[in-house]
């Protein structure tokens, strides 16, 4: 088998020549380039780069949303033995200076003018960078083109350089191994500065072909690349597993588009963070709710009959000759056109990962009959830990070790793996390379879970965020917080408790929701603020949290953080502001640091606290929201069952 | 481009016009000229006649007196259409778009004047009339493109917010690949976010398109930030012509705007 990305490539132009490779939505119009033609492009640019002084260990930095020119900027770095370093779109300037910097980035590969301008803000501290390449030319006439080059000038220096010397590429190309470095993906990190984890071309080959064959890929597969370039699961999907198994990936005309998108292309093989499923969830039972009533109780009936027996049809187990027929019935009126309205109807393989998803969320649209499984992973690892195989599929495991992964539990709880995917090392940080992978190749991952009896990995929480209460209860804050997360209404929670006597939480509202629901109710609002302060909100949100309280006190081992005491944040937790990661997960510590008066009043007996904080605008400049929150305590419930 | 005064640079003059109706005199001698390639503000409070100012260059109203020369040629008595296949396109204050229709139609429905295939091929759908839509079509889909509407190309447009309105008419204006774009009040009613999309939006247009833009504005930030020259009017009289830092610094302007001390 070949061994890297570029060789891999001239064998698919060879295999697969005319067969689809990438496609993009152009006005309006899918664009599709197949095999050979890719091969034509990615060559053209390789020599390009090379033109302008691109060489073996070089770092090209690649800016953008998924436009197949980027993913062709990947490969043709690798052809000259560079590496390709892809910087998450949304980054704000100084994010992107950091990455650039410290990856040592010569060349930056930028989708448009939005990119272009945040690499000019932070260009004259990153000694290395010599120039800029850019897709979309748009808005970019009136800049100083000294350092600035189109990537299609790029491609035609490249056709000249490729008629003076013809095989100077082949040669380039025959000179990389298995073992060089194939790319350096930079964590988002909970913590800190993001850190650069560095994968080989083995790495990243092999574990897609691991994966590929447990779920058996083949070329024919479509799957859409939406999820960030520089994230390593879209590297897998997108890139990975398209160059081993010859299928096409296809980029969605912008991000606003992606849901008429995805119907359009109906792919077979489709990624999503369970986020994405509960959107689509909630849009559904949203305008579900303004269909007529006979459409409505058709809708309720087969999803009843759904929910009886369509994951049992799903996983081959036996059915009722009755609920066979219902089923049949129900997918003519109501289940295939459903999948079709989301754009699921043609799919084999859908999975999931990054958070835990809510159980009826999973059941919904494994009910329908879409296929969606769980998967463990990080970027580490390149992706794969655990997945879980077809027929084997269950709401709150991550499934069982992938093909040649090993996993173990240490003393402590935490979960740890070796694996061909495992990473070199993090990119000029020896440190945090020691502290996470020792000698013999085991991984850390920080997170703390068990193998249940069917021989399936169950994740509780972070490892270091599993802490104990002043009483010596066990305290899981993730575990809480996505208990109250499968509520539509409640879009983030941060949970509090660590040493404390007892624990408290600090909510997010669903604005789509919660606000869909306050028009029917007749509840004005004018922004989100006014809507979290509302009474009547507060009410929905301590049923919800009295729920989880219950649920809580059935546990024997966390009937101990129930939440006694809780508010509803006066903004949305964001990114910007630093208070989530890029992929929507909660930073702790920030929010400890700046929500600091919130909670403490929620450890003393106030009702109200007044609060101020900053917060950073889309484009970058800053305000702040003030205001008065109220402080609500909720019930909580004896335990059923005593410890032990 | 301040600086082209010859008058072959200029687009569009108009020469002592005056406008009544009945007792009511909405315009008094006006007259201003546009450039070519220039982005022209017209300006001044509530019923200046700005609007009506727009309506007589878009052949709306007719004036009772005075000249109207476009593109180097004096117009008599032109009708709304005739004047668009002239080269000048508009967008309305309170927008005057087909609710029921998509954005994408809306959009088409700006090409209509271009279309050179009678009804009788359109309703055959064939030949001529095919190829024409297509390439109409490719024209729409590159301003789809340039204002960022995508999600939005099938949507009717009587679903759409207010902002976006707004762009989807700013879109068909453009269609109709004229030479001089009249905005009446783009920005009105927007929030700051809309605006500030709005104005790049229409600095583009001109940079990209090359297209001449007269738009009149509330919004004085807005008008300072974006025009190359500005007009005011006041109750149908002309106060002042000139660069927006002239304008800014003239009495009478000020005076209009922000009253005058009877003391």
């Amino acid at each position: 088998m070949t061994d890297t990305f570029p060789r891999r490539l001239i064998e698919n132009a060879e295999k697969f020549s005319e067969r689809p490779a990438i496609r993009e939505k152009d006005l309006g119009i899918w664009q599709t380039w197949t095999w050979r033609q890719m091969r034509d492009e990615i060559f053209d640019f390789a020599n390009g780069l090379s033109t302008l002084g691109f060489s073996r260990g070089d770092k090209l930095a690649i800016v953008g949303t998924n436009r197949p020119r980027l993913y062709w900027g990947i490969c043709a770095a690798q052809c000259l033995g560079g590496i390709p370093v892809p910087v998450y779109a949304d980054s704000v300037a100084e994010e992107m200076r950091y990455v650039l910097e410290h990856a040592e980035a010569s060349i930056v590969l930028a989708e448009d003018q939005e990119q272009v301008d945040k690499v000019l803000e932070v260009m004259s501290g990153v000694d290395r960078l010599k120039c800029v390449i850019y897709d979309d030319s748009r808005g970019l006439k009136d800049y100083d083109h000294s350092f600035l080059h189109d990537f299609s000038e790029v491609q035609e220096s490249g056709r000249r350089l490729a008629q003076e010397k013809p095989d100077f590429l082949s040669r380039e190309i025959e000179l990389g191994t298995g073992s060089d470095t194939a790319i350096i993906l930079y964590t988002s990190g909970t913590t800190g500065h993001p850190k650069g984890v560095v994968l080989t071309h083995d790495n990243v080959l092999i574990t897609s072909l691991n994966s590929a064959r447990m779920d058996n890929l083949t070329e024919k597969e479509e799957m859409l690349s939406y999820l960030p370039l520089a994230w390593v699961g879209d590297h897998i999907f997108s890139y990975g597993q398209a160059y081993v198994t010859g299928m096409c990936s296809n980029c969605p005309e912008s991000e606003a588009t992606v849901h008429s998108d995805i119907r359009e292309i109906g792919p077979t093989y489709y990624f999503a963070p369970p986020r994405v499923f509960e959107q689509l969830l909630t849009s559904v039972m949203i305008r579900m709710e303004d269909a007529g009533r006979l459409k409505q109780r058709m809708f309720h009936a087969f999803m009843a009959v759904a929910s009886r027996c369509g994951t049992d049809i799903l996983d081959g187990n036996p059915v009722s000759l009755s609920d066979r027929i219902l089923y049949t019935i129900g997918n003519w009126l109501i289940y295939a056109p459903l999948k079709n309205t989301m754009g699921f109807s043609r799919i084999r393989v859908a999975y999931t990962a990054g958070e835990a998803i809510g159980p009826e969320i999973f059941d919904f649209f494994r009910s329908l009959g879409v296929n969606i499984k769980q998967l463990y992973g990080q970027t580490e690892a390149a992706v794969f830990i655990t997945a879980q195989p077809d027929g084997e599929v269950y709401a709150d495991t991550v499934g069982k070790p992938s093909p040649d992964v090993e996993v173990k539990i240490t003393d402590d709880g935490e979960v740890v793996y070796r694996s061909p995917g495992v990473f070199q090392c993090y990119y000029k940080n020896e440190k945090a390379t020691h502290e996470t992978k020792n000698e013999e190749g085991w991984v850390m991952t920080g997170d703390a879970g068990y193998f249940d009896d069917k021989g399936h990995l169950k994740i509780i929480d972070r490892a270091k965020d599993v802490g104990k209460l002043k009483s010596g209860a066990l305290f899981a804050p993730k575990y809480i917080e996505n208990k109250l997360k499968f509520f539509p209404q409640i879009k983030e929670v941060v949970a509090l408790g660590r040493d404390m006597d007892h624990a408290a939480a600090i909510v997010n509202i669903d604005l789509d929701a919660v606000g869909n629901w306050a028009e029917r109710n007749n509840i004005p609002y004018s922004s989100y603020q006014e809507l979290a302060g509302h009474p009547r909100i507060y009410e929905m949100i301590k049923s919800n949290i009295e729920q989880v309280n219950r649920d809580l006190s059935e546990d024997s081992v966390l009937s101990g953080c129930q939440i006694r005491r809780f508010l509803i944040l006066h903004k949305e937790l964001d990114a910007d502001d630093g208070e989530l990661t890029r992929t929507r997960k909660v930073r702790r510590r920030i929010i400890a640091e700046k929500y600091g008066v919130l909670i403490n009043a929620l450890y003393s007996d106030a009702q109200n606290c007044h609060v101020s904080t900053e917060v950073t605008f889309e484009d970058g400049r800053k305000g702040t929201i003030e205001g008065d929150l109220r402080i609500e305590d909720a019930q909580v419930f004896e335990s059923l069952r005593k410890a032990g | 481009m301040n600086d082209a005064v010859k008058s072959d640079n200029i687009l569009l003059e108009v020469r002592n016009i005056s406008l009544s109706f009945g007792g009511v005199t909405a315009l008094e001698d006006i007259s201003f000229d546009i450039r070519r390639g220039e982005v022209r503000a017209i300006i001044g409070p509530n019923g200046a006649g700005k609007s009506s100012m727009l309506n007589v260059i878009n052949g709306f109203y007719h004036p009772q007196q005075g000249e109207i020369w476009f593109d180097g040629k004096i117009r008599h008595h032109m009708r709304p259409h005739e004047v668009a296949k002239l080269g000048i396109a508009r967008t309305f204050q309170n927008i005057a778009l087909f609710k029921g229709m998509t954005t994408l139609d809306n959009l088409m429905t700006g090409r209509i004047i271009k279309m050179r295939a009678n009804i009788l091929w359109q309703e055959v759908w064939k030949g001529p009339a095919e190829r024409e839509e297509v390439e109409h079509r490719q024209r729409v889909e590159e301003i789809i493109d340039f204002l960022k509407i995508q999600s939005i190309r099938k949507t009717p447009v009587g679903k759409l917010p207010y902002g976006m309105q707004k762009r989807v008419e700013l879109g068909r204006a453009l269609a109709a690949e004229s030479k001089l774009l009249l905005l009446d009040e783009p920005m009105a009613g927007m929030n700051l976010e809309e605006k500030e999309d709005m104005c790049r939006f229409v600095l583009d247009v001109n940079e990209q398109f090359g297209t001449t833009i007269a738009l009149i504005e509330h919004d004085m930030g807005v008008v300072m930030d974006i025009s190359d020259r500005v007009v005011v009017l006041d109750y149908g009289k002309k106060l002042a012509d000139g660069s927006p830092d002239e304008v800014r610094n003239n009495k009478a302007v000020i005076d209009a705007y922000l009253g005058v001390s009877h003391d």
